[in-house]
């Protein structure tokens, strides 16, 4: 298992066929136009472009840059997904932005130059860096003004695949992000022959400014499966007139729809795979034999994707750029900043189809693992639309239990509709056990973690900004998703992947802080504790200090939490050290629990990862004191 | 705004000070006081190591200093001011009661809890407006689903512009009924209520039909205005629409009329239908 890792000298497959030495692309006045639809720059403006490398099948690879001087250059850049040019923000002119190849221990300096008309700034996600490094405008530093020139200079501490991106407004929307790779010092515990990076992201031609404006004026706006009259009938014929009707009368009284899987989705998403849409078909090479790692990455602004490769096992050997003990999988749910590295050793086809689905399954991404360029295997039809399940959101039961039963634990009414008996579910559960009989019909054993009814911070009560509280919500670290459970695929869960090393602090945490992630599905508010960022003091830890934070969804949504700055160590059932990330995935109806070590002074950010969440206000300052 | 935060820092490092003080002698840490977050201390966390399997590097004023950078206080996007306007109805009506033209429109800027609302409605026969009213309201948000909105009632027809103050209620009762309670009081100690509510039903995605029912009740009768004590109309709709966009949807429907007592004497008195079908087309849009 552990054989000593080969340090890649081939960072790209298409650059070996083609006889270039790997590695560090030089500027050149290179440019390439690209079809309709199939993703790309349309052309270089007439403005200076480095180089993408020139492709067999004419299309871009990521360009790729490494060493410890980097240059930037952040611009604008007509693009052309869907047939109708855009303005997308580049670096160097390319969308992703290119992949910078660094080295453990190096100290590198990045020098980005803002060329557009308004502030950038980048920040590197998932590095551990100073402060004043981490590219977060307000925190960090006061951003990188138009014409302006901005240096980062630090070391690299890590090794991995890790990416990064801008954190000014909707920057990210927009094009700017990129793959960050850091080669290791030491050798890594796997061998691969060949690696490509899978950039996935999501595009929209809309101003992301006008989808944050629709979705505060109509939430599901970009929903187009709300459930019908026909869902309605296809229910009763299913399941009964008197469960068709419960169930509806159920969903209404929240006030709430099983179909609210995403905020913003394939009604105006085009799924990029390393800045190709669909018709683009990226494609990676590989000899038959090989072990080819993959470097996944979920660069988009919204959308969770459901990755596999028909006919291919992936070994899943680093998640958010740490190495985990190996574990093969049919299957994994990428949530918006994590990255996850396989190792696959396809063979016996000349292609293999990269099939990544939105979580909604209202689009995909897709790109090809062939031998030569130009190739294509099959695409997999998306998979059927989930509904969610009471049980999803914590309201009693668990997995797919059907909603009929899933009933009986649901919210029996609202501060506005009978005062106070919602709030009560928080205000005297706070050591509550669980009531058996107010839950008939649960196995309560089935869930993992602990399930007991869940308090609420006093500051969610009576809140207008806040629409729902989860009441047994459990940690589900084993369970695939939504959507996945029982595909007949092996589906990569949290507790599938361990850490490859111990708990590097080892010490148990001196203080827990309990944060519940909530928001309004219809005033399209979203928040810690029911407190938007705007109104919410820092988080105040002490350097030095191993803390716990138990992170807990009121919501009806994933979230993918991000902490800036310091690793976020998931624990397991029994409250021991698992998982070390840097992207936590909160699904609805889940409670989790993550260690962090306090070892970085400054002022940090902590927040949703979805870009509209986070905008919306679900970002907290995190501040490491003395 | 950077002067506010910077004076919150003050004050929490002032009261955190003994805490961080102690945190610095003991090794596993103190909690610092913290507003933004329920805690707890573990009584059994010193049964775990207490000495970190990782060396935490000592600070230098380096350190301090990229810390914590001079940083000017961004704007939250958070808190941005938005809007909203939906012309619900912009029809052509007709029926044996006649032929014209209708809309009812309503709208919003604010943030997420403070909002001034508007309501517009009215309708016009033969290019002359023979009904038309104007709200203005400030609404907050006060339960989950609830907005209180208090301010003003223009009427501008029919007869002499007269005007009410108006508090109501509006928000998503429960099942995703749409809903809408006015009070008014009017000059002269004239009281009124206005109740709506409407519904939408999918049979696709993008064909809805719109049910909605208006009561309007009055406390006193007024003659020279037509209107009677008590329950004084009821209208109904069901409107038919196909988003085009989901801003933009054409649609057919009907309506329903009717006066009920003394308003319905008065309209027999001025020779007025005191009800009836009519039949509408029109647009539905927002922006």
């Amino acid at each position: 298992m552990a054989a000593r890792s080969i340090r890649p000298r081939i960072p790209d497959g298409a650059d070996w066929l083609a006889g270039q030495p790997p590695a560090t692309v030089r500027p050149s006045r290179r440019t390439f136009v690209k079809g309709l639809a199939v993703g790309g720059a349309i052309a270089g403006l007439g403005l200076w472009r480095p180089a993408a490398r020139a492709h067999t099948h004419g299309r871009p690879q990521p360009v790729s840059l490494d060493g410890t001087e980097f240059d930037l250059r952040v611009g604008e850049t007509l693009m052309d997904f869907t047939g109708a040019p855009r303005t997308a923000l580049t670096v160097n002119g390319s969308l992703p932005a290119p992949t910078l190849r660094w080295r453990e221990g190096d100290t590198v300096t990045v020098r980005v130059s803002n060329t557009l008309g308004e502030d950038t700034s980048i920040h590197w996600h998932g590095v551990l860096v100073p402060a004043n490094m981490d590219g977060v405008p307000g925190l960090s530093f006061d951003g990188i003004r138009p014409g302006e020139t901005h240096a980062y200079r630090f070391t690299v501490r890590q090794s991995g695949t890790y990416w990064y991106h801008s954190h000014s407004r909707f920057q990210e929307q927009r094009g700017l992000y990129g793959a960050l790779v850091v080669e290791p010092l030491e050798p890594e515990p796997f061998r691969y022959d060949r690696e490509h990076v899978v950039l996935l992201s999501d595009w929209t031609d809309e101003d992301p400014d006008r989808v944050f404006a629709k979705l505060k004026k109509q939430s599901d706006y970009y929903n187009l499966r709300r459930p019908t009259v026909g869902d309605f009938v296809r229910d009763v014929r299913d399941r009964g007139f008197g469960t068709a009707v419960a169930d509806r009368l159920a969903w209404g009284e929240m006030r709430m729809s099983r179909a609210d899987l995403s905020d913003v989705t394939g009604a105006t998403y085009t799924y990029l795979m390393n800045g190709q849409a669909p018709a683009g078909n990226w494609t990676g090479l590989f000899r038959s034999g090989e072990h080819v790692r993959l470097r996944f990455i979920n660069g988009s602004a919204m959308s969770y994707f459901d990755v596999r490769i028909p006919g291919l096992q992936m070994r899943v050997v680093a998640a958010d750029g740490q190495h985990v003990h190996p574990v093969s999988v049919d299957e994994f749910r990428i949530g918006v900043g994590e990255t996850f590295d396989v190792i696959v050793e396809p063979s016996g086809q000349d292609a293999f189809t990269i099939f990544a689905q939105s979580l909604d399954r209202t689009g995909y991404a897709r790109g090809t693992l062939a031998v030569s360029p130009g190739l294509s295997a099959p695409v997999p039809d998306l998979d059927p639309r989930p509904l969610l399940t009471m049980a999803d959101m914590g309201h009693g039961g668990m997995r797919d239990v059907g909603p009929a039963s899933a009933m009986s634990g649901m919210p029996t009414g609202t501060p506005a509709t009978r005062p106070g008996v919602h709030d009560a579910h928080g205000g005297a559960a706070a050591a509550a056990p669980p009531s058996p009989d107010g839950h008939g019909g649960h196995d309560m054993s089935a869930m993992a973690g602990s399930a007991a009814m869940q308090s609420h911070p006093a500051s969610e009560r009576s809140n207008p900004l806040v629409d729902m509280q989860t009441m047994m919500p459990s940690s589900r670290l084993d369970d695939p998703g939504i959507g996945l459970r029982g595909n007949g695929r092996r589906v990569l869960t949290y507790a599938d992947l361990q850490s490859l090393f111990s708990d590097p602090d080892g010490r148990e945490p001196g203080r827990t802080i309990e944060l519940h992630l909530t928001g309004h599905m219809e005033r399209f508010v979203w928040s810690f504790d029911g407190v938007k960022f705007s109104d919410a003091e820092p988080i105040r830890l002490t350097y030095g200090e191993r803390m716990r934070i138990v992170l807990v969804n009121d919501t009806m949504m994933a979230h993918p939490m991000h902490l800036h700055g310091m690793w976020s160590d998931i624990e397991d059932d029994d409250g021991q050290f698992h998982l070390r990330k840097h992207v936590v995935d909160m699904p609805p109806g889940t409670r989790r629990s993550v260690r962090v070590r306090a070892d970085a002074l400054g002022r940090w950010a902590f927040h949703c990862h979805l870009l509209y969440h986070m905008v919306a206000g679900m970002f907290r300052e995190v501040r490491v004191d003395e | 705004m950077r002067t506010r935060s910077l004076v919150v820092g003050c004050a929490v490092l002032v009261a955190g000070w003994p805490a961080v003080a102690r945190a610095q002698q003991t090794t596993t840490g103190r909690p610092t006081p913290s507003a933004a977050a329920a805690e707890t201390t573990d009584a059994h966390a010193a049964q775990g190591a207490t000495q970190p399997q990782t060396p935490f590097p000592p600070i230098t004023d380096a350190d301090r200093a990229a810390a914590f950078p001079d940083v000017e206080r961004h704007a939250e996007l958070d808190n941005a001011v938005h809007f909203f306007v939906l012309f619900d109805q912009l029809e052509w009506q007709g029926g044996q009661s006649g032929n014209g033209v209708s809309w009812d429109s309503t709208g919003w800027i604010g943030r997420d809890l403070n909002r001034l609302w508007f309501r517009a409605e009215g309708d016009a026969d033969a290019g002359r407006p023979r009904d038309a009213e104007v709200h203005l309201f400030y609404g907050r948000a006060f339960a989950r689903w609830w907005d209180v909105v208090v301010g003003l009632r223009q009427d501008l027809r029919p007869g002499p512009a007269q005007s009410w103050l108006a508090v109501g209620v509006q928000g998503l009762a429960p099942y995703w009924f749409d809903v809408e309670a006015t009070a008014y009081l009017g000059a002269g100690g004239q009281t009124a209520t206005r109740l709506k509510a409407e519904y939408e039903l999918l049979f696709t995605n993008r064909l809805a039909l719109q049910p909605l029912v208006e009561v309007n009740l009055y406390g006193k009768s007024n003659a020279e205005r037509g209107i009677g004590a008590g329950v004084s109309s009821f209208d109904a709709g069901l409107r038919i629409r196909y988003e085009l966009r989901r801003e933009f949807a054409p649609y057919l429907g009907v309506t329903w009329h009717s006066r009920f007592g003394e308003t319905a004497r008065f309209a027999e008195a001025a020779g007025e239908s005191t009800g009836g079908r009519r039949f509408v087309a029109g647009l539905r849009l927002w922006f």
